[in-house]
């Protein structure tokens, strides 16, 4: 790929005999908002951290435009981090933080102080130079913090898990302006988060992670609507995921039934896994549906409601906008567009 | 307010062991006792500051600071050690660090003694190995060694248990923003550390102004400190007026110090023991 930054080749890790990372591979593109997604512990942090140089990796290589990094200490690689608690310098105030980069490059004082105040502008503090740092809110360190990183002009921002410790309303507006700021300055973004809404919001691409290795690489879209395994399709958004017997191709048995689907190429009599999202459900009458059952709870979640169907031993959730009373007898329909056939994976 | 009475026994303590003998001191130093009965008197303090006198209180503090500088800068790159996350078997090397100060302050002073001597075991391989002989026992290089011997734990403790408190995330952002090795310690390290400096430097420098015990094995005689001149006016000379005053302007050059310390610790937000 011409445009292709940083590339990971069979990168390894382990600690003390553990592999934290399985041979990841993984390359990314030149103003991309790549975004590493996964459940704790799934190693997101660590492919993160071997990127910017903080652990080594126990075989593989990394590759930043080109060349081999592996033993390039962080203070020479051309990135910058954002950590997840902002890790700003006690002992300095705003300005001294953001400028703490630009000093050690030696360059000019006047120079110095026109960028300092670019990018509190450009972070939405302006005119908070002389402030010392624990007078300012989580938001405002997590911005002081981005901007100490953007103020170097990094090839590469990596941000670990940056809005984890904000509250919801303040994490969705960082996420926007987090999202413009990367489109207006061009950079590739490197994110690490668990939110698959952040993920599916800010990123061009996901990498989906889980115990150390990858589970899928590819857009929001592709991710939510073709994820590759049950893992996926759970951890994206929520799913209905139901074992199932794929009879012969385009049909599959489930729940009792059987339902025409689009899926092709498995075995005959294959045990799969069949995905479904809730929001595919569709509620009918209780006799006119492929499926019936009975409505065990109902939660408002503003846009839709949130039912769980007990049909035939298996507890379906369904989103709709039309709201079904506890207890009442329902049926619903699944089309076959949205009927997803994984192959089984072990350890779900 | 209702648990007040669990601190009774401290404050009698206090007031038995530390007011009592205060206001005791302070009595005694301004007070002479003359055929006419007593008499307030300030000529104890005047006494203090004969150019004799002065002399000894200038010795005792030089050599202080140099132990205090020489604690720290021994003791700085000790702590690092031991603070150092990668380092394996940590406990064994602070509790190894820690076993001398079990033993008694005197014994092992004495045994320094032993050490030093001219038919001692230093000298002794020295002269085997055909180097020349130290001859540092009863110098000033004695009573700095053994300050040193002496206090130098409690230099690195507060400054390891500062730097162990350290977050590991600021000093990678340091690294990630471009700091090489040098810079990191220069602007975030040490910076971050002097609470634990300041502790060191005045839990070091205190004893080691008020010494005697150190400075009468080490030094011979020939190295008064203001710790020995104390100590002979109330055993030796039997002049407690005149000790008593030594004692107060000691301890108010120590309150002075350790202000100035103080206030230069709250600008730079405290954390270290005090």
């Amino acid at each position: 790929m011409a445009d292709e930054i940083i590339r990971l080749v069979n990168v390894t890790k382990e600690y003390d005999g553990n592999k934290a990372l399985k041979s990841i591979n993984l390359y990314i593109r030149r103003n991309e908002f790549l975004t590493l997604l996964g459940p704790s512990g799934c190693g997101k942090t660590t492919t993160l951290r071997i990127v910017g140089g903080f652990e080594t990796c126990t075989e593989g290589d990394v590759i930043f435009e080109g060349r081999r990094i592996n033993d390039v200490p962080p203070f020479k690689r051309k990135l910058n981090t954002v950590f997840q608690k902002y890790a700003l310098f006690p002992h300095m105030n705003v300005y001294e933080n953001i400028a703490f980069g630009l000093k050690i490059k030696k360059m000019d004082k006047k120079d110095i102080e026109k960028k300092v105040e670019e990018m509190l502008e450009l972070v939405n503090l302006p005119k908070y130079q002389k402030r010392s740092v624990d007078s300012l809110s989580g938001g405002q360190q997590q911005r002081v913090a981005i901007a100490r990183a953007l103020v170097n002009e990094p090839q590469v921002l990596l941000l670990d898990e940056p809005l984890g410790a904000l509250d919801l309303k303040l994490r969705k507006d960082m996420q926007t302006e987090l999202k413009n700021i990367q489109k207006r300055l061009g950079i590739t973004f490197v994110y690490v988060t668990h939110d698959q809404e952040e993920a599916l919001t800010m990123s061009d691409t996901i990498v989906v992670m889980k115990s150390g290795t990858i589970q899928q690489i590819g857009t929001p879209t592709d991710v939510y609507n073709e994820p590759r395994n049950a893992f996926v399709a759970d951890f994206i958004g929520e799913s209905n995921i139901i074992e199932g017997k794929m009879l012969e191709d385009c049909l599959v048995e489930f729940a009792g039934r059987r339902f025409e689907c689009v899926d092709k190429g498995f075995a005959s009599n294959e045990a799969v896994d069949v995905v479904i999202r809730p929001e595919d459900v569709k509620i009918v009458p209780a006799q006119e549906g492929m499926l019936s059952g009975e409505v065990l709870s109902v939660v408002f979640k503003g846009v839709h409601y949130e039912m769980l169907i007990l049909s035939g031993g298996i507890k379906w959730m369904v989103h709709s906008t039309v709201m079904e009373p506890e207890k009442s007898k329902v049926g619903f329909n699944i089309f076959p567009a949205d009927i997803h056939i994984m192959k089984k994976v072990n350890g779900i | 307010m209702k648990k007040n009475w669990i601190s009774y026994p401290y404050v009698v303590w206090m007031i038995i062991f530390t007011l009592v003998p205060l206001v005791l001191v302070i009595y005694y130093s301004v007070v002479s006792v003359t055929d006419n009965g007593i008499a307030l008197t300030l000529q104890h303090f005047k006494k203090v500051f004969e150019p004799i006198y002065i002399i000894v209180f200038l010795r005792s503090i030089k050599l202080a600071l140099i132990s205090t500088a020489v604690c720290l800068v021994l003791g700085y790159p000790m702590a690092m050690i031991l603070a150092d996350r990668g380092l394996s078997k940590r406990n064994i090397l602070i509790v190894l660090f820690v076993i001398p100060m079990w033993m008694n302050f005197l014994a092992r002073t004495y045994a320094w003694m032993t050490l030093l001597e001219k038919n001692g075991p230093i000298e002794t391989m020295l002269s085997n190995l055909g180097l020349p002989p130290l001859g540092i026992l009863y110098t000033e290089k004695a009573v700095i060694l053994g300050m040193v011997y002496n206090f130098l734990p409690f230099m690195v403790l507060p400054i390891y248990s500062v730097l162990s408190k350290t977050e590991k995330h600021i000093v990678e952002a340091a690294e990630d923003l471009g700091a090489t090795p040098y810079i990191k310690f220069k602007r975030i390290i040490f910076p971050l550390s002097l609470p634990g400096v300041i502790s060191g430097i005045t839990m070091v420098f205190m004893p080691a102004v008020t010494t005697f015990v150190i400075s009468e094995l080490l030094g011979g005689s020939q190295y008064t400190l203001i710790g020995n001149l104390i100590e002979r006016q109330f055993l030796g000379t039997m002049d407690w007026g005149f000790g008593s005053a030594l004692s107060i302007v000691l301890m108010l050059l120590i309150l002075l110090s350790m202000g100035v310390m103080s206030r230069y610790e709250k600008e730079n937000e405290g954390g270290g023991l005090w």
